[in-house]
């Protein structure tokens, strides 16, 4: 059981790493991104085609992926994205999913539809477990991993938004991006590097979780509902609202799968639904935000 | 209501010139395309299945990604009623629309609140979960096989569903038809006005005295009563139904061909759907497995350049006005 909820902490802390630059986007801009995903396949792709073709080790695919996918999103923000924000929301949906077909069918193209496959350097191939009988606690290495990293971004990220001047700025833009302006403050370049830190955080999880959630062609359109439960249950207005959902979520998940596989994706959809009726603007919302 | 904005009303219910003239061009069709007339049909059931979507999306404002929900529900509730209880292709339309109603009932409070984001999630979380269920319910649904072995009556005792499809198409197109003419009665009716006072500003249209979510909760459980009728409509001429009608690429090319022609004039989703079907024809004629990266760059270019100026072409040399 504990390696349930083990398996399922980290989960979703792939999540949020995954989902933390939308909804910090969203937030932002008040942006309706489903082409997320794609960023965090750019990186995973990017992760296998180093490792397979140029032996690259994978510690240094993942700040690879990175950089990678924030160059992506940095190019894209500012060719594509940048004229959306103003347009209504129906047109940011069709865009986005415009985007998420073309990288679909892109990817598609070029890379081949096999589920493609990471070999993981041996030292994170183990697994400990620890106590004994109902309350064993397994816990994998990868597993182990992923989780160390995830939770050094999460403070990382926290500590960025709270304590650095650019945090101030990018706070004082989500709240009121007029007064901001007014205030001097260059929301665009604002916009800018948030867009290219959130869809390089997409990449950097898009290469961790390569291993665990499988990668293939059609990974932004079976993931983009998970993304967007964790922004929409979490809201956008911190970081913490989606790390709890993100965890909430994954436990969830994982616990639904192996409990009742019968039903699988169900409950967590069911779930949502309720949050969503009961609490239309997210579970953890700031009162008093706009 | 003031004799002035009756007047207004009346003047945008009536019917223009072209519409007979389109009407019977569709009518038509099969007889002069025998060939095509399976493609016929497709098309004036997915012309219906936008014409709902343009009822929540165009009139009312609501963005849905989950549309397919009362589509499928619509052709499995069809198809299961055919196979089951009676083949007769009516009583099976109705059953399904009846079904549809009463989705579309307990769905309406879900979509009453919140933002545009919730409900996307909501819409879409609804569809995903009709999807699971139709998986997971094999000895009922088929399962991933789909549901195989339904046999269609003659239409009114007399007309088979031969494999030409020409009864199939004209069925579709008489059902698409009858609809239609219903709700343009409706969304130029005053409830129609009412919508649109709604989609245009939530908050002037309550302070008029509209009753706002009684309004949206109607206008839901109509077009998902719509979406169904074409959900059987489809199980009913092509004698099957798979998962494949939940799928999430189904709201999202409803979505995008409601958007090539147009939203909120019912037209639009004839227009598209004619259109969509075309260019996916050919489109998948050159290449067959990548056609949707062509679909998405046309989502992407049409947005970019506005999706307002495809349906208008005096608009496309000239400086757009933002």
């Amino acid at each position: 059981m504990l390696t349930i909820l083990f398996d399922g902490v980290a989960y979703g802390m792939l999540l949020f790493v995954l989902a933390v630059g939308l909804a910090v986007t969203m937030g932002l801009m008040n942006f309706i991104n489903l082409a997320h995903g794609a960023f965090a396949m750019a990186g995973g792709y990017l992760t296998v085609v180093l490792m397979q073709r140029l032996d690259v080790a994978f510690l240094w695919c993942l700040p690879l992926a990175f950089l990678f996918s924030a160059s992506l999103g940095a190019l894209l923000e500012r060719t594509l994205y940048r004229p959306m924000y103003a347009k209504p929301h129906l047109d940011q949906v069709l865009f986005s999913i415009g985007l998420t077909f073309m990288a679909v069918a892109g990817t598609d193209y070029f890379l081949g539809s096999t589920q493609q496959i990471i070999q993981l350097p041996d030292w994170l191939r183990g697994r400990t477990e620890i106590g004994s009988g109902d309350w064993i606690l397994g816990m994998g290495h990868y597993r182990l991993f992923i989780i160390g990293v995830c939770a050094a971004l999460t403070v990382a990220l926290q500590y960025a938004l709270a304590k650095t001047r650019f945090g101030s700025r990018l706070r004082a833009s989500v709240d009121d991006q007029r007064v901001a302006a007014g205030l001097g403050i260059h929301v665009n370049r604002v916009f800018l590097t948030t867009f290219a830190v959130g869809s390089g955080l997409a990449g950097l999880g898009g290469a961790l979780g390569a291993e665990v959630l499988g990668l293939d062609p059609s990974f932004p359109l079976k993931f983009m509902i998970y993304f967007l439960i964790v922004v929409a249950v979490g809201g956008t207005s911190s970081i913490t609202g989606p790390l709890l959902a993100a965890l909430l979520l994954g436990i969830a998940d994982v616990a639904g799968k192996y409990y009742i596989p019968k039903l699988g994706a169900f409950i967590v959809y069911s779930l949502m639904i309720l949050i969503l009726v009961w609490r239309p603007q997210g579970l953890f919302v700031r009162v008093g935000a706009k | 209501m003031s004799g002035r904005a009756l007047d207004a009303l009346r003047g945008l219910s009536r019917i223009r010139p072209w519409e007979p003239v389109l009407w019977l061009l569709a009518f038509a069709a099969p007889a002069a395309l025998p060939s095509h007339a399976l493609m016929i049909n497709e098309i004036a059931v997915f012309a219906l299945f936008a014409i709902s979507l343009d009822l929540i999306l165009g009139f009312t404002g609501i963005v849905s990604l989950g549309h397919a929900a009362f589509f499928g529900m619509g052709a499995y509730a069809a198809a299961l009623f055919a196979k089951w209880v009676l083949p007769d292709p009516l009583s099976g339309l109705l059953f399904a629309m009846a079904v549809c109603s009463v989705l579309g009932a307990v769905c309406s409070l879900s979509i009453l609140r919140g933002t545009d984001l919730t409900r996307l999630m909501v819409t879409l979380g609804v569809a995903l979960i009709l999807l699971e269920l139709a998986n997971q319910m094999s000895w009922l649904t088929g399962g991933a096989d789909g549901l195989q072995g339904v046999v269609m009556a003659p239409l009114l005792g007399r007309f088979e569903f031969g494999l030409s499809g020409m009864t199939a198409a004209y069925y579709s197109l008489c059902v698409t038809f009858t609809l239609f003419i219903v709700l343009r009665r409706l969304v130029y009716s005053p409830f129609g006005a009412t919508l649109m006072a709604v989609r245009d500003n939530r908050l002037r249209a309550m302070a008029i005295g509209i009753p706002v979510s009684a309004r949206l909760a109607s206008v839901y459980i109509i077009a998902a009563v719509i979406a169904g009728a074409a959900g059987a409509l489809l199980a009913q001429t092509t004698g099957f139904a798979s998962l494949d009608v939940f799928d999430f690429h189904r709201s999202a090319d409803v979505m995008l061909l409601l958007v090539i022609g147009g939203t909120g004039w019912l037209y639009g989703g004839i227009v598209g759907a004619v259109v969509f079907k075309i260019m996916h024809a050919l489109l998948s004629a050159v290449t067959p497995q990548y056609w949707t990266f062509w679909i998405g760059l046309f989502l992407v270019v049409l947005v970019m350049t506005g999706r307002e100026r495809l349906i208008r072409p005096w608009t496309w040399w000239g400086r757009s006005r933002l």
